[in-house]
């Protein structure tokens, strides 16, 4: 009983430093937002305070907000998607069929957008995507005389911003996913007849599934709150929900509007996630 | 039933060879051991077979048919993994049925065939069971009846018993015996245990450092082994170094040993083996016309139904096992004769 005691203690206090730590940075200020999102005015200045539900009355009664969520949605869904389709093979190639030092060295280069800061990274996009920029150039000087490539301030360019950003989250998870499959299963498969196409669908995929799951809400999260990547790189075509969200702190100063705005997302997000948890849920315990 | 056959197998990995010219035919119908110590190459070549690893040179024959750059898919063999390589995210019933439903195989059919299989491998109603809820002995029973449900031409297996424990590896032995002679399948089998290869195969093949040491029955290699390495390899022996004299091989410090077979030329050196259950002792020299060393017992390990002597002659440590069978049990530093007739004195090669 005494070991028990002891034991416990050591975990509380093993535990409790990270614990409040994290208390302290998450769950405070976003109490103190919650509290915001429900009062008339913001922080600033001096008034009553006024309990008020009209910041969510706003989301639902002004289309372009919703508007801009589902658009919002749909950059997640479409990088996650591309993500996906882009990282996943990689992330094979990586976990199943180099060994060694070549391995170590395509690791460095897929962490590399890691190291760089990320508005720097969104920056040299722009130089990049802008028409009589690095792209344009390159491809005028190998087909001269084809038209121009003009990506600044385009949808295009700002989920091929977010791709590079977020493609090493679903790689690392992938991999992980990947490495941990037994190569005897896949050689196992192979010996009872099954293509390359046929283990990948029913042996690879299906195991991949936690990695994959992962990944994808590593990159949906935080894509559909992002700002900055679509205000540099699209301009007036990036506008969604997240930079005006981002605009009612830094531009309009209504930190309870943007306060509400921020907690429905937050919903939206907890709600896809609990809608996907049995099936996830599922196939981890198997896999 | 089919027989399969290596020819002229080489496979290097780097500068070491795994497979260096290996030919060898696995007969129909049979169970046969590939035995060996780790890094022998024998699971290079059931891997060879089964198409996991492909030869830089020579043929590996499937009923006549070169298959050695065949992919590992379209050579219809079964094979079973060491750790049952079962896919764990599916029923014991889809890990069964995978290679039926791969072939297009109709569900009724495949119903019918592993619900068979399942009662051939006598785990009966265990369909809807996932791999994780299987114990060890269960997982090689789905394995077997997963690589048996297509019919296969040759069935495979990498140590199958290796992650079992003594008893339940007894057991499975027979049980895998029985259901290959049942299904009637010519079946390879990678081992380095000796004592599994001897009760479980009809055939055995010795293979060390990529090379074919000895083929033959077990009790063959057993009674005949060619070299020093077999003889020690597949049992027990007791090597008996010296120079051919007068037709007869004379040791230094033991005396003259007689032995069965052909003795290499006159004046050339000679290695001879006896197995420590050939050797009697006494306390004093006995009969004439057999071979003997003296010696005194450095040991003596009893385990009821037998006694292991360690002796210590002037030819080094030698044993002798002998059954508890009313026999004089001799105790350590007594002073004692090994004798063995020449019948079971073998010329093998260093």
């Amino acid at each position: 009983m005494r070991a028990e005691t002891r034991r416990r203690w050591a975990i509380a206090g093993l535990t409790g430093p990270a614990y409040l730590w994290l208390t302290l940075t998450i769950f405070l200020p976003l109490s103190a937002m919650l509290w915001f999102s429900f009062q008339r005015k913001g922080p600033f200045g001096r008034h009553e305070t006024e309990f008020t539900l009209k910041h969510y009355e706003a989301f639902f009664t002004k289309d372009y907000l919703q508007d801009l969520t589902w658009r919002s949605l749909e950059m997640g869904l479409q990088v996650t998607v591309i993500c996906l389709i882009l990282g996943f093979p990689a992330a094979y190639v990586l976990a199943k069929r180099i060994k060694g030092r070549w391995r170590e060295a395509l690791f460095l280069l897929i962490v590399l957008p890691f190291w760089s800061n990320a508005l720097v990274r969104i920056f040299s996009w722009t130089v990049v995507l802008r028409p009589g920029g690095v792209l344009d150039s390159a491809v005028q000087s190998v087909f001269p005389g084809a038209p121009s490539i003009d990506l600044a301030d385009s949808w295009s360019a700002v989920i091929i911003g977010l791709v590079h950003s977020y493609l090493p989250y679903m790689i690392l998870t992938c991999y992980l996913s990947l490495q941990a499959i037994d190569d005897s299963l896949i050689e196992a498969a192979r010996s009872l007849g099954a293509s390359a196409l046929t283990i990948l669908w029913r042996i690879v995929l299906p195991l991949a599934i936690p990695g994959l799951a992962a990944g994808a809400v590593l990159i949906f999260v935080p894509v559909i709150g992002s700002f900055f990547e679509p205000k540099l790189l699209g301009g007036t075509q990036g506008v969604v929900i997240g930079t005006v969200i981002e605009e009612q702190f830094t531009v309009v100063s209504n930190w309870p509007l943007g306060g509400a705005l921020s907690f429905i997302l937050l919903a939206i997000v907890l709600l896809i996630l609990a809608v996907s948890y049995p099936f996830l849920k599922d196939r981890m315990r198997t896999a | 039933m089919s027989v399969v056959e290596a020819r002229h197998v080489t496979k290097r990995y780097g500068e070491v060879r795994a497979l260096d010219d290996v030919s060898l035919v696995f007969p129909e119908g049979r169970f046969f051991a590939l035995l060996g110590p780790s890094g022998s190459g024998k699971t290079t070549l059931l891997r060879a077979v089964a198409g996991f690893v492909e030869p830089e040179a020579g043929e590996i024959l499937l009923d006549g048919e070169d298959i050695a750059h065949t992919p590992a898919h379209r050579r219809n063999i079964g094979m079973v993994f060491q750790n049952y390589a079962l896919f764990p995210h599916m029923s014991v019933f889809d890990n069964i049925a995978f290679g039926l439903t791969v072939r297009g195989t109709s569900r009724a059919d495949a119903r019918e065939r592993v619900h068979r299989m399942l009662e051939l491998v006598r785990l009966p109603g265990m369909e809807q069971r996932k791999p994780r809820q299987l114990s060890g002995g269960q997982q090689q029973r789905v394995a077997l009846a997963r690589a048996l449900v297509t019919e296969p031409k040759v069935l495979l297996l990498d140590e199958p018993l290796g992650a079992l424990d003594k008893r339940l590896r007894q057991e499975m032995q027979i049980e895998l015996k029985q259901i290959q002679r049942a299904v009637g399948i010519t079946a390879i089998f990678v081992t380095h245990d000796q004592e599994e290869a001897l009760t479980l195969s009809d055939q055995i093949a010795i293979i060390n450092e990529g090379k074919l040491v000895q083929v033959g029955a077990p009790n063959e290699i057993y009674e005949n082994p060619h070299s020093v390495f077999a003889a020690g390899f597949l049992g027990d022996a007791n090597i008996l170094r010296g120079r051919v004299e007068n037709g007869i091989v004379a040791v230094e410090g033991a005396g003259p040993v007689a032995a069965r077979g052909a003795l290499p030329p006159e004046g050339s050196p000679a290695v001879v083996a006896v197995r420590p259950e050939k050797v009697r002792l006494s306390a004093e020299a006995s009969a004439e016309g057999v071979n003997r060393i003296a010696g005194r017992i450095f040991q003596a390990v009893f385990s009821g139904t037998s006694v292991t002597y360690i002796i210590e002659t002037a030819v080094g440590t030698q044993r002798a096992f002998r059954q508890n069978a009313g026999e004089r049990i001799y105790g350590v530093g007594e002073a004692v004769v090994m004798e063995w007739s020449p019948e079971h004195t073998v010329v093998v090669e260093e």
